[in-house]
């Protein structure tokens, strides 16, 4: 599957974008759930939240294992992406569209320090190795 | 790392795409793809998983019989009609668990054992220096010339009778916890799920053609993922999990599996009756969201514990566990885990959780 290239990337695989309205989108890539395998259970940061970044803020669970999703960058949580409560599974279907949740960022700019999508696929590649 | 070792199902496991993981030093399937379904189809219908990595061991002689009531807790005397099975604990002289197994009574002179393949060696090790002291004649031979893969699910039998034409006259009689001999298979109606089915024991050169002929009779590849969550459900111990060395069978939920009743003594009674009892395995069902695993410490009223086995349960669509808490905690307490930095609510309840694809909690 190819990596989109309109998002930015953590080493630790997260997606984020940049939205219109200014907020910024984040999920988990679909590397991450091709690791974690079938989820199970996703625990979301609650609304207002402030996040800096790297902080460990929300957790999908898998049948396998739990993992710790970190903010990309630093801000506030604005809004959370209900629907996984009840369909976490959304993420294995469909990665960068089961978004999890959405932050009001401190500094817009911090995306420019994040993964490109040729960055991230070579970080993933050298993870493999 | 050692070259992990590989089953002679290896290569159709790489055929099916399946995503291999180091288990027990074995190069084994986790999964071909996806871990639920493969769960859901050994409730529904039929899967098969390659179980090649455990070991069989014939212990042949005249004293084999002699020798298993001094090596093992359950009474090996329950064993009175050819190609009836006992599942046992074996233990030290401290009364911790060495292993749990298996054993198959063919004839006098023959019984097979089945041990689990991060134990086998030191099994074989024990088995023979307890033989030394006790039965020095007995031939005890590691059968790693045989393949094993279980068939489960509620349709496995007839797939099975598909697969193996000839085999239903010989199998559509089997009593569960029974074997019987197939030609050159050992075929056992056992198994790790809580569902109908077979473990079949072929010679490793038989396995990948046998495999295929399965797959045409559409038995779906299984992985070990799924056989986790099938056992956890079916409220199955798992030797290095649930128990080990370090715990008795009584505090793992085994007291049915040890024979303190009759006057034959083995290995670890001593132990068993002297030791006091604190501790007990008991079910549990997360009544909060989230996932219970293995390690989460565990708050009672009686005192603290740990979980020894937790999932995400497919057939209930919740979390259950195994925890090993202190004795005094009833079914129908409510107990609180510690996940992450949150207390969670749990209740204590009977297992196993699920039997023959119905939800018991």
């Amino acid at each position: 599957m190819s990596i989109p290239t309109d998002l930015k990337y953590t080493k630790s695989h997260e997606w984020a974008r940049l939205e219109a309205d200014g907020t910024v989108t984040v999920g988990i890539t679909h590397h991450a759930q091709d690791l974690l395998g079938d989820m199970v259970f996703v625990e979301n940061p609650t609304v207002g939240r402030k996040l800096s970044q790297g902080e460990e803020c929300a957790v999908v669970e898998s049948v396998k294992a739990a993992s710790d999703v970190y903010a990309p960058i630093a801000g506030e949580v604005v809004a959370v992406n209900g629907d996984l409560e009840a369909s976490p599974e959304g993420i294995n279907k469909d990665a960068y569209g089961a978004w999890m949740f959405k932050l009001k960022p401190d500094n817009a700019g911090d995306l420019n320090g994040l993964l490109d999508a040729a960055a991230y696929q070579a970080h993933v590649e050298s993870e493999a190795h | 790392m050692a070259e992990l070792k590989q089953t002679p199902l290896n290569a159709k496991h790489r055929e099916a795409n399946a995503k291999l993981v180091d288990f027990s030093g074995w190069e084994m399937p986790i999964h071909y793809g996806s871990q639920l379904e493969e769960h859901h189809i050994v409730r529904t219908d039929a899967g098969m998983f390659d179980v090649s990595h455990m070991l069989p061991v014939d212990i042949k002689g005249e004293d084999a019989r002699a020798f298993l009531k001094r090596l093992v807790a359950n009474n090996v005397d329950k064993l009175q009609h050819t190609g009836k099975a006992l599942y046992t604990c074996m233990l030290h002289e401290g009364g911790g668990v060495v292993d749990d197994l298996i054993i198959y009574f063919m004839t006098e002179s023959w019984f097979r054992l089945v041990v689990n393949a991060g134990c086998a060696d030191k099994d074989l090790a024990w088995m023979e220096t307890q033989r030394d002291k006790f039965a020095p004649g007995l031939e005890i031979t590691p059968r790693r010339d045989l393949a094993m893969i279980a068939v489960q699910g509620p349709k496995a039998a007839e797939r099975l009778w598909q697969a193996l034409p000839g085999s239903e006259e010989l199998t559509r009689p089997m009593k569960p916890f029974t074997a019987v001999l197939v030609g050159q298979m050992f075929v056992a109606r056992t198994g790790y799920t809580g569902e109908d089915g077979f473990e079949i024991m072929l010679p490793a050169k038989a396995a990948a053609f046998f495999w295929q002929a399965l797959l045409e009779a559409g038995v779906k590849p299984c992985g070990l993922g799924a056989r986790d969550t099938l056992r956890l459900e079916a409220g199955m111990n798992l030797y290095g999990q649930d128990m080990d060395e370090t715990t008795t069978p009584l505090e793992s939920g085994l007291a049915w599996t040890v024979d303190l009743k009759s006057e034959r003594d083995f290995v670890g009674k001593d132990s068993l009756l002297r030791l006091p009892l604190s501790r007990q395995l008991v079910g549990l069902l997360l009544l909060d969201k989230g996932v219970l695993r293995a390690h989460q410490h565990v708050h009672t009223k009686e005192g603290e514990g740990e979980i020894t086995s937790g999932s995400f349960s497919p057939t209930l669509n919740a979390s259950v566990a195994l925890a090993r808490i202190p004795v005094g905690v009833e079914l129908g307490d409510e107990v609180e885990v510690e996940i992450r930095d949150k207390r969670l609510k749990a209740r204590v309840v009977k297992y196993p959780f699920v039997r023959n694809g119905k939800a018991l909690v």
